[in-house]
């Protein structure tokens, strides 16, 4: 399944994400997944949001250079092995790249987790992982 | 010492005579030989026989940077290329480097009036100078060393770097002499002192110092450290190199060789000559240059001059320190950095809004100067991939070293990080300003 996702650029300096993540309270957007990448200057923070598109437009109008983008998300079992078994080996034996992903566990409280994923051929990935 | 009595002390009323002969020679040669020039006299409506004053001078036309970019590389000389035996170079505004080709002739001004130079701060022939100028493209070092041979002194050409052995040879070798920029004598001085060497318990007793702006403090600091008397010095790669002007013991302005180099000060907006006293752009024609002529040359450095006899008996005219540039060009380590240059790069790297800050750092009083070049991330070039981002980092990090001639570090910033300002955005900012 694809997904939206928000990227925001920040500075590696305290309080930035504090910022980003004022915008998003104001707004009353909540966040469902979140991760911070960083080098030594600077950080991505990407972000699955209950509503990206007003997230985006909130990010931006409060002056972050931010970005939406489809990206893969794919639910696994909660289980030890499960991402390796439903996500991580079949990508690999395809020769599909990952360049990032991150996970998150669906509220609800079942037995799911939900992995977004970034990959170098998106079109192949999703054939794999929606023929498992 | 004065080298050159003849020159050197010349009454200026027969100085003036002799620039006025010169240049009535000069431009009639740049009208007949350099293309550029006769299109430029056309232009202004002149020929060189409207040259018979040296207040006639005003009718020339002035010559710029822009203009060397734009006869790069050779449109300028004035001689076939078989008699041009040396080629220098420097950077220039937007990429393209500065050619300086010198004939043989032009090599012998030269190394005499770096002779002349070396001789005006205090040099004898029972000198050892050690040269701590860059060799190479860079006029700095192979002027230094010309001028060094034709004085009669020892010259050890260490050039720029390897301060650990700069340091022992200077022990060993018993150097009296160091020439080197400002920023690398700081190096000097803090490696010594790692080294558990007190400089001022050597040989060494002057030092000749420029190409990179530096203040009185800089000065006294560096000749206490050093134990010497520093001297400044003044060139261009455009004109010879370093040659143009160098202070006497006295240091009391830096005496122009108007023998060899014309000089005006003039208003930098509406291009009018300005009385010597006042504060104004530094224009430069050369005299006797033959490989590359060059009249009227816009300098950009903001200085002013003192005809006055001096107490050293010289009479050539002395110019102040550079207390300014007329455009915004930094020195960084020697190197001449355009804001237009970093500009370039961004427009050139797709997408990438020039919004920037070039950020130097001068104050760090041991280490040479930083240039640092702020770029706001704009959407057009912001990745969610950290990989992407980072070869957005590494492609304008060479980008800059290939155009600027020296390494400048890269820092992505968010949107307005770098303050607005109205109108003209402030470009350039000195770290101790942040």
């Amino acid at each position: 399944m694809r997904i939206q996702q928000v990227s925001v650029f920040v500075e590696n300096q305290p309080g930035r994400l504090e910022s980003i993540l004022e915008v998003l309270e104001e707004k009353k957007i909540s966040i469902r997944a979140l991760s911070v990448s960083d080098t030594a200057e600077f950080g991505i923070v990407r972000m699955i949001l209950e509503d990206p598109e007003l997230g985006l437009v909130s990010l931006r109008d409060a002056g972050f250079t931010s970005r939406m983008d489809w990206i893969l998300s794919a639910e696994i079992p909660d289980v030890p092995g499960g991402l390796l078994k439903t996500v991580a080996k079949p990508l690999a034996d395809a020769g599909v790249n990952l360049k990032y992903c991150y996970a998150y566990i669906e509220q609800t409280g079942g037995d799911k987790a939900m992995v977004v994923l970034k990959v170098d051929d998106i079109e192949k990935a999703e054939q794999i992982l929606k023929a498992l | 010492m004065i080298r050159d009595p003849e020159h050197e002390k010349m009454p200026r009323r027969e100085l003036e005579q002799l620039q006025l002969e010169r240049l009535k020679v000069k431009v009639r040669e740049v009208y007949e030989k350099v293309p550029y020039y006769r299109q430029a006299f056309k232009e202004k409506g002149v020929t060189p026989d409207h040259v018979q004053t040296l207040a006639d001078l005003v009718k020339l036309p002035f010559t710029s940077k822009l203009d060397f970019r734009d006869n790069y590389p050779f449109g300028l000389m004035a001689v076939p290329h078989e008699q041009v035996v040396r080629i220098h170079s420097s950077s220039g505004t937007t990429g393209k480097p500065i050619i300086a080709p010198y004939t043989q002739g032009d090599i012998d001004t030269w190394a005499e009036i770096m002779a002349r130079t070396l001789a005006a701060g205090g040099t004898t022939k029972y000198d050892v100078m050690q040269n701590a100028y860059g060799y190479g493209l860079f006029t700095g070092g192979l002027g230094f060393h010309y001028g060094a041979e034709r004085l009669g002194c020892t010259v050890i050409p260490t050039s720029g770097g390897n301060t650990k052995r700069q340091i022992l040879l200077l022990q060993d070798l018993e150097t009296t002499v160091i020439t080197c920029t400002p920023s690398y004598a700081l190096i000097l001085c803090e490696t010594a002192l790692d080294m558990g060497v007190d400089l001022r318990e050597t040989k060494l007793r002057l030092g000749f110092m420029g190409a990179e702006p530096w203040s009185e403090q800089m000065r006294k600091d560096v000749e206490e450290r050093m134990g010497i008397s520093a001297i400044n010095i003044y060139g261009l790669t455009e004109i010879i190199g370093p040659g143009v002007s160098v202070e006497c013991t006295h240091k009391c302005g830096m005496h122009i060789a108007e023998d060899h180099f014309l000089v005006e000060i003039i208003n930098p907006k509406s291009g009018e000559q300005i009385p010597y006293g006042e504060e104004g752009e530094l224009v430069i024609t050369t005299l006797t240059k033959e490989a590359q002529p060059v009249l009227r040359f816009r300098t950009r450095d903001i200085v002013s001059l003192n005809p006055e006899p001096c107490e050293c008996g010289r009479t050539l005219a002395r110019m102040s320190r550079v207390t300014g540039r007329s455009d915004d060009m930094l020195i960084v380590r020697g190197v001449n950095v355009f804001p237009s240059q970093i500009e370039s790069v961004l427009l050139d790297v797709e997408g990438v809004e020039p919004h920037y800050l070039i950020v130097v750092d001068r104050q760090h009083q041991f280490k040479s100067d930083e240039l640092e070049v702020w770029i706001e991330v704009s959407e057009a070039v912001f990745s969610d991939e950290i990989q992407k981002m980072e070869d957005l980092e590494k492609r304008l990090r060479a980008e800059m070293d290939s155009v600027l001639g020296i390494s400048a570090r890269i820092k992505l910033v968010e949107p307005r990080t770098i303050a607005r300002t109205e109108g003209k955005a402030k470009r350039v900012v000195d770290r101790s300003e942040l």
